[in-house]
């Protein structure tokens, strides 16, 4: 066994076990800290396929910003009402999900398994070329994208500001 | 050795597991919180795809959808204390004026 297949295997069962801590507390700050640790596993995850600044920015933009976010409308609405258990909402949820899991892994494994085509590449997923590519074929959408975040905080402030 | 298979299956499991979150919970933040975990599972190919076919486009198009989780989680989040503000409950159930 290759060191890479062990990582990926403790990585992966490690991040259902979160994702399904996240699902299945009752308590919403404990899911919010397990949504936490999936994310960092998930960045873990984005370091071993050779994208090492998209790892980093999730774990500063997920697990710091909006993460953080969370935690703070969860301290500030105090839900401390448990929610009730509908059993035939959950049962229905699961078989759905079953089956989607079941059918995206079925389609998913289906076609033929890629090899690996950059190993030698040294340079790729560095900071330098993801620049490149962000500032030269996507210009255009990188400022889309942030009118679209000025629009969400002007839309925040607007939302959640008190009544006179 | 870890193919792209291996990563899709993965993050199949992940975004069944984040449905099931949406499905099933009675509580808006949790809600929101399991969208963040469809987010990410996507992101998650899109990004083992970039890898397996050596191409950056995957990984600029995490950072969009990073910045869209973002704008979608402050505005998910202000609705939900406004919400919450009128009616002192962040049951789903509960917001059905609209249901006839």
């Amino acid at each position: 066994m290759d060191a890479s297949v062990i990582v990926f295997y403790v990585v992966s069962v490690l991040l259902v076990l979160t994702s399904l801590m996240v699902v299945f507390m009752r308590n919403v700050v404990h899911c919010a800290l397990a949504l936490v640790a999936a994310l960092f596993l998930i960045a873990v995850l984005f370091l071993t396929l050779n994208a090492p600044m998209v790892g980093i920015l999730q774990v500063l933009v997920y697990a710091g910003a909006i993460m953080v976010l969370f935690l703070f409308v969860i301290m500030f609405l105090n839900p401390t009402a448990l929610e009730p258990r509908h059993r035939l909402w959950w049962g229905l949820g699961s078989l759905a999900a079953l089956i989607l899991a079941g059918g995206l892994a079925a389609l998913m494994s289906n076609g033929e398994s890629l090899a690996d085509p950059v190993a030698a590449n040294e340079a790729f997923g560095s900071p330098e070329m993801l620049a490149k590519s962000l500032f030269t074929d996507f210009v255009l959408p990188f400022e889309i994208a942030s009118v679209l975040l000025l629009v969400a905080i002007v839309g925040a402030v607007v939302l959640a500001k008190r009544e006179p | 050795m870890v193919t792209l298979n291996h990563y899709l299956v993965l993050s199949a499991v992940i975004f069944a597991i984040g449905v099931l979150g949406v499905l099933a919970r009675r509580n808006l933040i949790v809600v929101l919180m399991s969208i963040e975990l469809m987010l990410n599972a996507v992101n998650l190919t899109f990004i083992a795809f970039s890898r397996f076919l050596a191409s950056m486009q995957g990984q600029v198009i995490v950072l969009f959808v990073m910045a869209v989780a973002a704008a979608e989680a402050v505005i998910g989040l202000a609705i939900i204390i406004s919400v919450f503000r009128h009616r002192r409950s962040l049951d789903p159930q509960d917001m059905q004026l609209l249901k006839w």
